[in-house]
């Protein structure tokens, strides 16, 4: 069975002003797909991630996502893409004046026309999934940090998108709370068919959850490898990647 | 305070230009400015370096930062240098710092006279596009909340208006009453020469209802609500709420912006009332109680002085400054970068750009006022 590319990405460049972080960049993402973006620090996987969600622009090629290039497309059209799609961000990012159950009612109160009482609804299921039931009241500053993540991932998920993209999910949680994140990524992406984008250094949840990377390269500015993270770590094709695969072990 | 080490490695020259560095006993807290200065004379005079362990006992990172320079030195000119002899925890500190894989990549580029006017020039283009650009937004987007598309939560706009209304007054008041009682003062002095003392019932009236009270109240909210504007946003940059926002697909300006700024508008005008009430009671204060000028020929002279024309302007005044300190703390906060320290320079810039544009526009409402006559 073919897949269908969900996110295309064609020579694309990423960077700041004249300071080129990556360049040639071409893949694909395959609807239903759990694809991990990883590298070492520094070398631009926020920033890709940042394109991809259209929060700045290439510097040169093209990211398609569902057919329409980001870069290009009118207002109405990027707008229907990101209703299609959730972001959970590394702080969380939940608005800190509202309560969690408001925070995740937004996005439904600004793009569907469901009733307020269905909304309200709505809003505690969402949080009921990530195991924050009884939480509907309370504001971010109230719960920790692991507790931020998941309601960040409820609010991502308030629209039912297409398309999930993470930002280093597991930074600053414990290996437990790391792991049950990554079962619900899982979780989601087995029930609901979502494309799952997930940025991160993390090797254990990289070879828990994955089945297709790639490898960013921040001295060739390239992408060094790709592929399902377990066959890298089997066949590596360079130093780096097996380097980064086995936590600086030399082959 | 902390003891000095009292031994000083040795430092020798021999005539094969080696020269050799000697460490021996003690050394911590060691102030290694003396020595290194000794060593960089005597060191372009060496072909080798070497470093030798006669029996270190204590040391700590004083030494190491010693070794650090000497070595980088060496390196840096070309110098051989040996340091073979040192215990093997120093060695691994040192080879740590000049591991090769903690080079930065970029930035930290020092610009020449030229180029940094030229960058400067480019920065000021940068902002006066993006300034342009933020008022372009607002605009639009109260075009889009009269006709009803806007995003703008009510909730938002009634904290908003909580925030610079109510928790605002008792500090507006107690400002400006102290005001309307300085005003007088000083103005009493000068007009008892002359026995008018009474006029200073025209003056804290005119004074304060054309401009002091407006003035007063701008810089008040300027400091206490165009700051808490830019930090409350600026905080959000740096929560990666603002991006949350944008990849929702909803205009930062509508949701943050558009209540702060409608809040303050309102707001302002009702303070301004408020500052020039309490200026005139200050006034009548130092009138009545220290100048013995009998209390209804004070509000006689107070209500005579007082006229719509000039309470119109002073309001006037407010509405712009609470539109200007709106949009100065927001727009800083929206341009704040993203770490903590950004935070605090957005608040300033926050309450700088506000005072400095109030006072602007004040000169400009002054002219256009003489011109027209008002
Ligand atoms: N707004 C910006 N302007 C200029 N340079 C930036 C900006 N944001 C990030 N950079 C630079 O881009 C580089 C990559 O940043 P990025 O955040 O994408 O890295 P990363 O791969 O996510 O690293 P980490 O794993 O540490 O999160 C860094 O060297 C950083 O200095
Ligand atoms: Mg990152």
């Amino acid at each position: 069975m073919k897949k269908t590319v969900k996110i295309d990405v064609k020579d694309l460049t990423v960077g700041y002003g004249s300071y080129v972080l990556l360049h040639d960049a071409e893949y694909q993402v395959n609807q239903g797909d759990v694809f991990i973006i990883m590298g070492g620090s520094g070398c631009g996987k926020s920033s890709m991630l940042r394109v991809l969600t259209g929060l700045i622009p290439p510097l040169r090629g093209e990211v398609i996502i569902d057919g329409v290039d980001i870069a290009r497309a009118s207002t109405e059209e990027v707008q229907r893409i990101r209703e299609k799609s959730g972001i959970l961000y590394q702080s969380g990012a939940l608005f800190s004046s509202m309560t969690l159950a408001e925070n995740i009612m937004l996005p439904l109160q600004q793009y569907s026309d469901y009733s307020p009482a269905t909304i309200r609804e709505l809003a505690s299921l969402k949080l009921a999934l990530v195991g924050l039931t009884g939480f509907d009241d309370f504001y971010p500053s109230e719960i920790s940090g692991g507790m931020k993540k998941r309601a960040g991932l409820a609010r991502a998920l308030a629209l039912d998108p297409d398309i999930v993209y993470f930002d280093e999910p597991s930074a600053g949680l414990d290996p437990i709370s790391s792991r049950n994140l990554d079962d619900l990524i899982l979780e989601i992406n087995q029930s609901l068919g979502t494309t799952i984008v997930v940025v991160t250094h993390e090797l254990a949840s990289i070879f828990a959850i994955a089945n297709n990377s790639i490898f960013l390269d921040a001295e060739t500015k390239t992408i060094l490898a790709r592929g399902d993270p377990k066959e890298l770590l089997k066949n590596p094709p360079n130093e780096a990647v097996y380097k980064f695969l086995t936590r600086g072990e030399k082959k | 305070m902390r003891k000095k080490t009292e031994n000083e490695p040795l430092l020798t020259l021999d005539k094969d230009h080696l020269l050799s560095v000697v460490f021996e006993g003690d050394i911590t807290h060691f102030n290694s400015e003396d020595f290194l200065r000794r060593f960089r004379e005597t060191a372009p005079a060496a072909r080798l370096i070497e470093l030798t362990d006669n029996g270190i006992q204590e040391w700590d990172s004083s030494l190491v930062a010693v070794l650090y320079e000497i070595i980088r030195y060496a390196q840096e000119n070309k110098i051989k240098c040996s340091y073979k002899s040192l215990p093997k925890n120093l060695r691994d500190l040192i080879r740590l710092a000049f591991a090769d894989d903690r080079k930065p990549t970029h930035g930290g580029t020092d610009y020449s006279f030229l180029e940094s006017i030229g960058k400067a020039t480019i920065d000021l283009c940068k902002t006066v596009n993006s300034v342009l650009s933020f008022l372009g937004q607002t605009l639009a987007s109260v075009g889009r909340f009269f006709s009803g598309r806007s995003v703008m939560r009510g909730v938002d706009f009634c904290s908003a208006l909580e925030d610079c209304g109510p928790k605002a007054i008792a500090i507006v008041a107690l400002i400006s009453f102290l005001v309307g009682l300085i005003l007088a003062f000083v103005g009493a002095i000068q007009l008892q020469t002359f026995g008018a003392q009474i006029y200073v019932a025209s003056l804290v009236t005119i004074g304060m209802c054309r401009i002091m009270g407006a003035i007063m109240v701008g810089i008040i909210m300027a400091g206490r609500t165009g700051s808490s504007y830019a930090a409350t946003i600026g905080t959000m940059q740096v929560n990666e709420e603002l991006d949350a926002l944008q990849t929702m697909g909803m205009s930062r300006v509508d949701f943050l912006v558009l209540p702060r700024i409608f809040a303050l508008i309102l707001a302002m005008p009702i303070l301004t009332m408020l500052a020039d009430i309490m200026g005139m009671i200050g006034g009548a204060a130092v009138g009545v109680f220290m100048l013995d000028l009998p209390y209804e020929e004070y509000l006689d002279y107070s209500l005579r002085a007082f006229t719509l024309k000039n309470f119109l302007v002073g309001i006037f005044h407010g509405f712009c400054f609470g539109i200007i300190i709106a949009l100065c703390g927001c727009y800083s906060g929206l341009t704040c970068g993203r770490n903590a320290d950004s935070v605090g320079v957005a608040t300033t810039h926050s309450v700088v750009n506000a005072i400095v544009w109030m006072i602007v526009v004040t000169g400009i409402i002054t002219v256009v006022c003489l011109e027209l006559g008002i």
